[in-house]
């Protein structure tokens, strides 16, 4: 029997996330900091400095980063090939990668939990039929899955994003499943039942809320790499067409200036390795944070 | 075979029809098999008659592996019986339509064992009970919920005002009301209690069972009162049932079978069962059981029982007996039971 | 009662304390008792009475978050308070040995339950392989396992519930203790395996005159396997006495009101009489005695002065102002 608390100084849901915020350690506070960072110069850096993929600037060419430009303005992080700004290049990639990401990550999350709940909960064939496609699946690299499949549909964002789900909801699916299965035969469970109660609200009302917790954690590291993967696409020119920026195909870009214009592939490689290594941070602080929740 | 135990109780009690029938019932479990291979089965309930009358409380007694669990399983429809009926009112559960099934839910409620993890750990005590009206709507008006919440616990012995906590923040004891109150919101007709007391300290399982008896009084509700703490069956239940690796041994009133216990296992249990006399030497013949139960995947032949059993003979293996009344007074599955055990 | 030869185990004002978040919780407080050589005290109360722990206590083996705070332990006349883990250790099996609720969990899964019987003989006995295995072998055929020779070489698993508690009191009695201290032993088995358990004990215990501590929840187990009794409620016990005088006339409201919540066997047995409430909370015990708020005698006294174990009759001791009137069935009529 525990007796509630009563000396709580700040009441309610909020004060209970302002406490739980201040308790992390530093490194939680850079990672969070950062991906708020990226994600704000994401939705608004494109407006401050717009990026155009079919302007060039002969003039421009290769200048390293911090010179004036012959337009009068400062390239901060240098300038390409063509004459195009590298950091309005680097904001526009940064919003390619956050909606690809994020759009594949929701995607290939609903996917993967109705799978994964049908599989965890119901058993028999389906379980066996969705256990076995995602076996198959992972067996084969996730990458040359992605490859194939963004080669076969073209480059566009949709179907960088189709891509990458079709690879990705496994991982989901196996995640909810595991939860549902070890939540399916728990007591309580039994007792919703002999009351009576059907299969959708036992899926929502008792499964559901079990697997949350253990998908978002998920969810957060598979956006960390969801993002190399676009990136990856991209620079193998499978990925956005030419006409999108993307950190993948600027990197590209700039391979074959490696030893000259060396910021070309520096800068949003540096911005995919930061923004990726926070999000990891972020998802094993979540981890931690779940355990006890998964008790529940 | 379950004719002569199912008419022997009927004329025991008069003839009003029973709540609940089980007509040889048989629960068998699939074992996980290797690769490719399907598992052996095993008869967790192996052809089981009984019946609960309105207003009743039948025991069913039994150490563990005998299959009284898996009996309350099966009755609220957790798991599939394999065959026989379980008819309640006469209706055969398995033959209903799923909607009228839905409905014949909230007459039959089960109270588990384990207070700790028989109620939703997310879910305050008055969601837990709201959620009964949710499910079967039209027991409850909604704009009386709250009231209802609070006189069901009232009712249960909670206080009221403790509708808004979880259940981690009530003892034990507290929480079996709390499954109590939860069974109760759908006002069943028989309350299957699974080892419901087993967890709880004595001082506290003398308030639930006192709770129960209550509540059998006021609202005329049946149990069917599963466990293997043979006072505490005495001490509730009108009928009593023995049973043994999956089948009934031996039926009957409570005074006939705990004063003329005619089966060898009935007297081994009965003899076995400690209890607050035991201090007094002598008095009481002490049978003490040689051997464990054998494996319900392979069950001795004919009498179940007989490769423990001190009176067995060639007959036994041969042979399984019938639950037959063979002049002890109720019947008994044995080919040899004694009349008086003295 | 007089005495003339040192008890076996002397326990005298024990005190044990856990840290918690709210402050010292004390489990155990001011408990005293004796076991003499071939009897069985039965340690007997509700969960969270303090019986586990005080068990603990006597074998030094104390919780991480819990300290012995006070009182004297002897055995054999040899104070054990404060004594080294090595010091312990050599009087764990050798003097005093222990058997608990779980044997699946106390037997190493990954060896032969011969090899964990041999092993005593082998690392306290310094016996050989072959003879080690010999002296296994006697003492399962004495503990009752059937086909002994045999089943030497399998595995804990392998056993039933009751054949691995009989392989566990084969480990303890193996290097002859004085003190056997049995925690629940039977509380996992069914009422048949339980009674064949008891019996064991019991044999096992009149023939080498063994002093036992059986720690049970089960006043039925009680009566059936103790000499004496202690009921304890709160961390202190109630009272102390043989187990005629208990079960007969119980000297504390608390034991009384055990009796008659638990349902008899036999005869009619009428309405069960509870005990309304619930145990206090071990952090903030009542004032004055700690049974006073769910007691149907209490008066002001009990609310105020907390009761100090006395003796009541020759070997009887209760915590009780008015142990007398218990005993002698002033408030509740002929039990």
């Amino acid at each position: 029997m525990m007796p509630p608390k009563l000396d709580d100084p700040l009441p309610g849901r909020t004060g209970a996330i302002v406490r739980r915020l201040a308790g992390l350690p530093p490194r939680a506070h850079f990672a969070l900091g950062m991906v708020l960072l990226f994600v704000v110069a994401g939705v608004l850096g494109p407006l401050l400095v717009p990026f155009d993929a079919a302007a060039t600037s002969p003039p421009d060419r290769l200048l390293p980063p911090g010179t004036r430009l012959s337009d009068g303005a400062v390239a901060w992080l240098g300038t390409n090939q063509v004459g195009q700004d590298i950091l309005a290049a680097v904001l526009a990639g940064m919003r390619t990668s956050l909606t690809v990401a994020l759009v594949t990550v929701v995607v290939a999350g609903s996917v993967g939990l109705l799978m994964g709940l049908l599989a965890g909960y119901f058993g028999g064939w389906a379980d066996g039929i969705i256990s076995r496609l995602g076996d198959i699946q992972l067996a084969f690299p996730s990458l040359l899955l992605a490859i194939l499949l963004a080669g076969v549909l073209g480059p566009s964002m949709l179907n960088v994003i189709i891509a990458l789900a079709v690879t990705r909801w496994v991982i989901f699916a196996r995640v909810v499943r595991g939860s549902a299965l070890a939540v399916r035969d728990r007591e309580f469970v039994d007792s919703a039942r002999v009351m009576g109660a059907s299969h959708g609200r036992i899926l929502i009302h008792y499964i559901l809320p079990s697997c949350l917790p253990p998908l978002l954690v998920a969810a957060t590291v598979q956006i960390g790499l969801t993002m190399v993967a676009e990136a990856s696409l991209s620079f193998l020119g499978l990925g956005v067409p030419p006409s999108q920026a993307s950190w993948g195909s600027t990197i590209a870009q700039g391979r074959d200036y490696l030893a000259s214009a060396w910021w070309i592939a520096a800068a949003p490689g540096a911005a995919l390795a930061l923004v990726v290594v926070s999000i990891g941070i972020l998802g094993d602080l979540l981890r931690d944070a779940s355990d006890p929740m998964t008790e529940l | 075979m379950s004719t002569p135990a199912l008419a022997e109780s009927r004329t025991r009690d008069g003839d009003g029809p029973p709540l609940l029938e089980l007509v040889d019932l048989v629960t068998a479990y699939r074992l996980r098999g290797g690769l490719g291979r399907s598992g052996a089965e095993v008869r967790a309930v192996a052809g089981v008659s009984l019946d609960v009358r309105a207003g009743e409380t039948v025991g069913l007694v039994g150490e563990s592996g005998c299959g009284k669990s898996t009996i309350a399983r099966t009755i609220v429809g957790l798991v599939r019986p394999s065959s026989g009926q379980v008819l309640f009112e006469g209706r055969d559960l398995a033959a209903l339509p799923a909607r009228e099934l839905r409905g014949l839910r909230q007459d039959i409620q089960l109270v588990f064992q384990d207070p700790y993890a028989s109620l939703n750990p997310r879910m305050t005590i008055a969601a837990l009970i709201k959620e009964a009206w949710r499910i079967h709507p039209g027991i409850v008006p909604r704009d009386r919920w709250d009231q209802e919440v609070r006189s069901l616990l009232d009712r249960v012995g909670l206080r009221p005002e403790h509708a808004d906590r979880y259940p981690h923040q009530f003892s034990g004891g507290q929480r079996q009301r709390i499954s109590i109150a939860r069974a109760l919101a759908v006002r069943p007709r028989l309350i299957i209690c699974d080892e419901a007391v087993s967890a709880l300290d004595v001082s506290v399982r003398a308030q639930i069972l006192n709770l129960l008896d209550e509540l059998r009084r006021d609202l005329g509700v049946a149990y069917l009162f599963i466990s293997h703490d043979l006072g505490v069956v005495h001490h509730i239940c009108d009928r009593v049932a023995v049973m043994y690796l999956g089948k009934i041994v031996e039926i009957g009133s409570k005074e006939s079978v705990y004063l003329r216990p005619s089966h060898p296992y009935t007297q081994a249990l009965l003899s076995a069962a400690p209890s607050l006399d035991d201090w007094r030497d002598g008095g009481r013949r002490e049978i003490v059981l040689s051997g464990d139960v054998p494996s319900p995947l392979n069950p001795p032949s004919g009498c179940r029982f007989r490769t423990r059993c001190r009176l067995a003979q060639d007959r036994c293996r041969d042979e399984e007996p019938t639950l037959l009344d063979r002049g002890t007074g109720h019947p008994v599955a044995c080919h040899f039971p004694e009349t008086d055990p003295s | 009662m007089t005495r003339d030869v040192t008890p076996l185990l002397e326990v005298d004002d024990l005190a044990v304390e856990f840290d918690t978040p709210k402050g010292p919780l004390r489990a155990v407080r001011g408990v005293s008792f004796q076991v003499d050589e071939g009897e069985t005290l039965a340690i007997v109360g509700e969960s969270g009475s303090g019986k586990s722990v005080t068990a603990q206590a006597l074998l030094g083996l104390v919780p991480p978050r819990a300290r012995v705070t006070g009182g004297r332990v002897a055995i054999e006349g040899r104070d054990v308070t404060g004594l080294s883990d090595r010091e312990w250790q050599k009087l764990r099996g050798e003097r005093i040995a222990m058997i608990f609720q779980d044997p699946l969990s106390a037997l190493n899964p990954s060896l032969t339950v011969g090899y964990q019987i041999a092993e005593m003989f082998r690392r306290h006995r310094g016996l050989g392989r072959a003879e080690s295995r010999r002296r296994a072998t006697e003492l399962m055929v004495q503990v009752g396992i059937p086909d002994a020779a045999r089943r030497l070489d399998d595995h804990p698993h392998r056993f039933s519930g009751g054949m691995r508690q009989r392989v566990m009191i084969a480990i303890a009695l193996a290097l002859d203790p004085r003190l056997l201290i049995a925690d629940e032993p039977t509380t996992a088995l069914d009422v048949t395996v339980q009674a064949q358990i008891l019996r064991l004990l019991r044999q096992r215990q009149r023939a080498d005159r063994l002093g036992m501590i059986l720690i049970s929840h089960d006043l039925g187990v009680v009566a059936r396997a103790a000499d004496r009794v202690a009921v304890m409620y709160a961390g202190r016990i109630a009272e102390v006495g043989t187990v005629a005088q208990v079960y007969e006339h119980p000297a504390h409201p608390y034991t009384l009101g055990l009796m008659r919540a638990v349902p008899a066997l036999r005869d009619g047995g009428g309405p069960l009489v509870a005990i309304d409430g619930q145990p206090p909370d071990p952090t903030a015990p009542p004032a004055g005695c700690s049974f006073h708020p769910r007691c149907p005698f209490a008066r002001d006294k009990c609310r105020e002065v907390e009761p100090e174990p006395r003796e009541v009759a020759p070997g009887r001791s209760s915590a009780c102002h008015f142990a007398e009137e218990v005993i002698a069935g002033v408030h509740t009529g002929a039990r």
